[in-house]
């Protein structure tokens, strides 16, 4: 008995050994990977929270010293802060909101048959991969100047002339560029989207008697949901932390009209080499990117489960 | 055919042409007006990249003139200039976007492989554990990286972007090459897992060989992503290590009254990452949503 219960021990055992070998050999493989990122991305956060507390100025190091929370209320009682938190929300949400319209209507548009749709789906993404520093650089001088842009130009017969666009709407002028850049990228997910569903169905309504409009509002729309959520939330955690295209153009001003978050943090960072306060933005940054990150979490997971990738495993 | 894109084992050979056919009786009139539109409309969204490589073509006497010219005698001359200007920030970028691209590569296969064919446990936890890094803003991690950076004698270097630029890139690299594994038939990796060969060498020959479109499209998000980063090359490198972004910020404001110089800069910079989307296309998507649109 004693013998017989000895051995279902051991043989528990040696199962327990095997199937952490097993598992030991199959996270091999992943611990590289996971490492780096952990230490890359990781620790430097952590390390933000920490000097955030801190006095800390790269000038002079020898007065850092722990501040508490004196940091959070010197920026929150900064009024070109709060400037700033109110600019990063209208230049996240207008251009995200603009670009996911007009590539709704543009995959819409690609979703039919048109000459040329290879080549047309090349042009189209092309505002995406140019590199945002160069092509803030085009906006800047060759389309927007007053006096030899073109759009003023092209205006000109609309009374439009003389407009400074950088100085007198800047907000505009960076919300033009930033929804330009960023429709392309609503176009490829709205447009996979449109092509994902099923065509049969869609006939089916079609011989039903449904107007495109009947079958765009009550089939390809509810179809569209999860790949519209995609765009908005993808496209807000980039565009939140839009940089480029800000301090190629207006250098956040003129005043503080386009000064986003991330830029007054590269000013108190960069200019000022105030690493405490700055640190305090970074980490509100961070807070407000979160919020927006469960959201897209969420809907990832979800595009995620009805794929039934998981079904394989 | 139906439901190319959400389907497993989707082909990835041309999912447009469904919608298409279906539509191809009605036409008419309203077709060839929306068929126009749809022109236009991409025309002038691409407008600004035409514009910006044709003034590159331009004397300076004839780039910023009212009204603008169309017509112009056009010289290679700003061109020729500007990769000789950009010369050594083209070669930062071009190392530090290939090494990195590289490193994700070798980093990222064998971790995809470790969460999906054969998944570690809470594989799923860590699945999103990768994406999440990918939604934090870098300019929450800008500071400790300049500091770190310094005391390590490492601003301005190849190293420093090179590093980070791999680990901005790892997570989508991740959730590519695991969604390119899932599409391989699942019997062929299984055999080669109980024919017990070293796990590299059955990487290195039979897995990477399967994937192989599915790692160079990877490979061109990865270096599209690498080559247009901006904020931290400004903030991290002066000369040493400048990246072609860091060389446009001359542009910002003395050099940016010469305007076909410019143009001619600005399109140098922008023309390997055209080339490169133009040639991943069809995986474009994949990419930017971390692989969850297809």
């Amino acid at each position: 008995m004693a013998v017989l219960a000895g051995r279902s021990t051991d043989a528990v055992a040696w199962e327990r050994a095997r199937s952490r070998r097993r598992s030991r050999r199959r996270r091999l493989p992943l611990l590289p990977a996971l490492v780096f990122t952990i230490v890359v991305t990781q620790i430097p956060f952590l390390l933000t929270i920490w000097y955030s507390l801190q006095s800390y100025n790269l000038y002079h190091p020898y007065t850092r010293h722990f501040a508490g929370l004196s940091n959070y209320t010197l920026i929150f009682t900064d009024s070109i802060f709060r400037t700033a938190l109110v600019n990063t929300v209208v230049l996240t949400l207008v251009p995200v909101l603009a670009s996911l319209l007009l590539g709704l209507g543009i995959a819409l548009l690609l979703d039919r048959k048109v000459l040329g749709r290879g080549l047309l789906r090349t042009l189209i993404t092309s505002p995406f991969l140019v590199m945002p520093a160069a092509a803030a650089l085009v906006w800047k001088f060759t389309l927007l100047d007053t006096q030899f842009g073109l759009l003023n130009f092209v205006l000109g017969p609309l009374g439009a002339r003389h407009t400074d666009w950088i100085n007198d709407h800047s907000k505009l002028t960076i919300i033009t560029v930033l929804t330009w850049q960023w429709t392309p990228f609503m176009v490829l997910i709205l447009l996979a989207g449109l092509q994902s569903q099923p065509g049969d169905v869609l006939e089916a309504a079609r011989v039903d008697g449904a107007g495109p409009w009947q079958i765009f509002r009550s089939m390809t729309l509810p179809h569209l949901r999860q790949y519209l959520e995609l765009g908005v939330v993808l496209g807000s955690i980039y565009v939140v932390q839009a940089f480029d295209a800000i301090f190629m153009i207006t250098g956040g001003g003129p005043g503080q009209q386009t000064t986003n978050v991330p830029y007054y943090l590269y000013e108190a960072a960069f200019r000022s080499f105030d690493i405490g306060r700055a640190s305090a933005m970074g980490v509100v940054v961070v807070a407000i990117t979160i919020v927006i990150a469960t959201f897209a979490l969420r809907t990832i997971s979800g595009l995620f489960s009805d794929q039934g990738m998981e079904g394989r495993l | 055919m139906s439901a190319p894109a959400l389907t497993r084992p989707a082909p990835a050979a041309s999912p447009s042409r469904g919608p298409a056919r279906r539509r191809r009786r009605r036409g008419g009139l309203a077709g060839a007006a929306l068929g126009l539109l749809t022109w236009l409309v991409v025309l002038l969204f691409f407008f600004p990249v035409a514009w910006m490589a044709l003034t590159g073509f331009k004397h300076e006497s004839d780039a910023a003139t009212s009204p603008p010219r169309f017509a112009f005698s056009p010289t290679l001359a700003q061109y020729q200039s500007a990769v000789g200007k950009a010369g050594p920030y083209l070669t930062h970028s071009v190392l530090i976007a290939v090494l990195s691209t590289l490193i994700v590569l070798a980093l990222a296969l064998p971790g995809a492989y470790a969460l999906s064919v054969a998944p570690v446990r809470k594989w799923r936890d860590v699945l999103f554990f990768f994406i999440s890094t990918k939604m934090l803003p870098v300019a929450g991690a800008i500071i400790p990286l300049y500091v770190i950076a310094r005391n390590l004698h490492l601003l301005d270097t190849l190293i420093v972007l090179i590093i980070l630029y791999a680990s901005m890139n790892l997570p989508i690299a991740v959730w590519m090459i695991r969604s390119f594994l899932l599409e391989v038939p699942s019997g062929i990796l299984e055999a080669v897992r109980v024919d017990g060969a070293p796990f590299l060498r059955q990487l290195r020959s039979v897995v990477l060989p399967l994937i192989a479109p599915g790692m160079a499209a990877t490979a061109l998000i990865c270096f599209i992503f690498a080559w247009n980063e901006f904020f931290l090359a400004v903030n991290l490198t002066t000369s040493n290590a400048a990246t072609v972004p860091v060389y446009l910020v001359s542009f910002q404001t003395g050099e940016g009254q010469f305007w076909a110089h410019l143009c001619a800069g600005a399109t140098l910079a922008c023309l390997p990452v055209l080339l490169a989307g133009w040639a991943a296309q069809d995986k474009l998507v994949r990419g930017l949503t971390m692989g969850a649109v297809k």
